[in-house]
């Protein structure tokens, strides 16, 4: 017997997780795809993103200008980032950039812990108020969630496909060495490159933020989530990266129907092991290379 | 080849020619080597209590740095899922212990490595089909999918609080038995760990550790060569789970308990640090990574309380960036003759 009410509440669950994860996601997979680091330090950049957000909120009392400092400041902080410790690495073999992004991860976690203590912190949603759906009480501020992450997801992609810097980083993604023979500035595109991703994930922290509490071990639930999510929808793959984000959060959040939602996570890894075996190069790739 | 080569006639191509022949390890290496085992056996009558548990530790996070160097600095794949290998052999261990009575020993170093290696096979069939950052991601996956078992399976693991269990005697069942003081385990842990050291030596020295290395260097050539690249590398990652077991037994052994934490990817994460930081492809090197590491952890909680991590982390980047090679990394050639 399928309880079909507990299956709708789960479905639009899975599509607003979903939203969240491909708007992580789609920064961890920006970066692979041009710079080809794998960056472990993603979810604890979500995570201190969370956090600025809410030291802004604190002090302006305003959602979405706590929103727009969080990015600013952390772009800046990933760029910063980038030109000190990811840059001198370039060359070098893959391996060394993985560690050395865990080790940035480190710290920016253990920096949480010490600046804003292990008592998560709560962030008001800017938008209350709930709708009926089914048994449950449906937050608004949950769809206003996944609305503006597929805002920004669609800015990103505008900016890529029409705006000038977004043409010189799909060049760079294609061919690095012809991209820096035709005159773009390779390094400047990279340090640009991460800065946006990092501003991203501090845009997907601030969001979730007021979902659950602020807590400095939220980063790594995503980081893993998002390096699933960047296989199983094709390394660099933009629109395949949204599209599984979706796909896991919504296997996931089925899962939860039956088993607790620790135990739902093994849904995910389950996906990324099968898809691995299948069809490695992702599962929403149209041709496999 | 001896008719087919020339005579080496200047000192310079003897040297080389010693150098290529591998005539194995110098005076120095086994004078350097007496002396630090020496120099451990001895520590019990020199350190005071903290200390002496302290070094003993040391070995075994040591021991579970060299299993991951075969797979990180001899095969040439970074493993993240090494702490379901210790945490299995953890667990196997206080599994025997706790359903056999009287608890036997070697049963739970046994029953770890047993443990241990079931799950090494397994994550191997999985994890070598893939190249570099695949594999280490499948790695990290399975660890935190065996972290979520036993975290979640409360009947049989004991979940969260772990398992609690009474330290085996050191004996031969039915010959004699003798309840481990504090040096005995000590000095039981150092022979473990130095007959292991030996034993992974004279692997990564034979011609199986060569393919493996040469794995390393260059995948597809060696693939050319004929060699079944996918096999050597299925042993490897069995091997390296092995040991990796058999220093979680150890470590159940010393300190009487299991508890899930041991699974978590930091586990991995730090055991992947000891390696870099001391050395990869050295099998000492780990070993003194895991002694810096842990000496810089305590200098400094003492400074920073918890958030020891945040100095040891940055050190950490830097030595990623700035001396990749680790420690003993210069004394790599040296060490693999």
């Amino acid at each position: 017997m399928i309880p079909v009410d507990q299956v709708i509440v789960q479905i639009v669950n899975g599509l607003v997780n979903g939203m969240i994860l491909a708007l992580v996601a789609s920064g961890l997979t920006l970066i692979f795809g041009i710079m080809d680091i794998v960056n472990f330090a993603h979810g604890d950049l979500f995570m201190l993103g969370a956090y600025v957000g809410t030291t802004a909120f604190l002090t302006t009392g305003n959602f979405w200008v706590a929103l727009a400092v969080s990015v600013v400041t952390m772009a800046m902080l990933g760029a910063a980032l980038q030109v000190t410790a990811l840059r001198p690495l370039v060359g070098r073999d893959p391996l060394t950039t993985i560690l050395a992004t865990f080790g940035i991860s480190l710290v920016i976690q253990n920096y949480a812990l010490w600046q804003y203590g292990p008592v998560p912190r709560k962030i008001l949603e800017p938008v209350t108020g709930h709708f009926r759906l089914f048994y449950v009480e449906y937050p608004w501020y949950r769809i206003v969630i996944a609305l503006m992450s597929a805002a920004i997801i669609g800015g990103l992609y505008l900016f890529m496909k029409y705006g000038k810097h977004g043409i010189w980083i799909r060049a760079t993604t294609q061919d690095r060495v012809m991209a820096s023979a035709m005159g773009i500035p390779v390094p400047w595109v990279h340090t640009v490159v991460f800065a946006i991703g990092a501003a991203m994930a501090a845009a997907s922290g601030v969001l979730f933020g007021p979902t659950v509490g602020v807590n400095h071990a939220m980063g790594f639930d995503f980081t893993l989530r998002a390096f699933v999510v960047v296989v199983v929808g094709g390394m660099g793959n933009l629109g395949g990266s949204i599209l599984a984000s979706i796909f896991i959060s919504l296997l996931e959040s089925l899962a939860t129907i039956w088993v607790s939602p620790a135990q739902a996570v093994i849904v995910s890894f389950v996906a990324l092991i099968l898809t691995l075996l299948i069809r490695p190069t992702g599962l929403f790739v149209p041709t496999p290379k | 080849m001896s008719t087919l080569t020339p005579p080496a006639s200047t000192a310079a191509e003897r040297e080389l020619d010693t150098r290529a022949r591998g005539d194995g390890p110098s005076a120095a290496y086994w004078t350097g080597f007496v002396i630090v085992v020496g120099a451990l056996a001895l520590s019990p009558f020199v350190l005071p209590d903290f200390w002496q548990r302290f070094t003993t530790e040391i070995l075994i996070w040591g021991l579970l740095a060299m299993s991951s160097d075969i797979l990180i600095g001899y095969t040439g794949m970074v493993s993240f899922g090494h702490s379901a290998f210790f945490g299995l052999g953890m667990y196997g261990a206080a599994a025997a212990l706790l359903a056999v009575r009287p608890p036997n020993l070697w049963l739970a170093l046994a029953a770890g490595l047993v443990a241990a290696a079931v799950v090494a096979v397994f994550v191997a069939y999985f994890s070598t089909r893939l190249r570099d950052i695949y594999f280490s991601i499948t790695t990290l996956v399975f660890s935190q999918i065996f972290y979520v078992i036993i975290f979640t399976w409360t009947e049989v693991t004991g979940g969260e609080n772990g398992l609690t269990f009474r330290q085996p005697p050191f004996g031969v069942p039915g010959v004699f038995s003798v309840p481990f003081t504090r040096n005995g385990l000590h000095w039981f842990v150092l022979a473990v760990v130095t007959v292991s050291y030996l034993l992974l030596r004279r692997i990564t020295q034979s011609p199986f550790g060569m393919v493996l290395q040469s794995i390393r260097e260059n995948e597809p050539r060696t693939r050319a060569i004929g060699y079944n690249v996918e096999r050597y590398k299925i042993v490897a990652v069995m091997l390296s789970g092995t040991f990796a077991g058999l220093a979680g037994a150890l470590y159940a052994v010393q300190n009487k308990f299991a508890a899930p934490d041991f699974v978590l990817f930091l586990i991995s994460g730090e055991t992947v640090i000891f390696n870099v930081m001391g050395g990869m492809g050295t099998l000492v090197g780990p070993v003194a990574g895991a002694a810096f590491f842990l000496l810089m952890k305590e200098a400094f909680s003492r400074i920073f309380y918890e958030y020891y991590l945040i100095p040891v982390g940055i050190i950490f980047t830097l030595m990623v960036i700035f001396l990749p090679q680790g420690l003993l990394g210069f004394l790599r050639r040296r060490l693999n003759q």
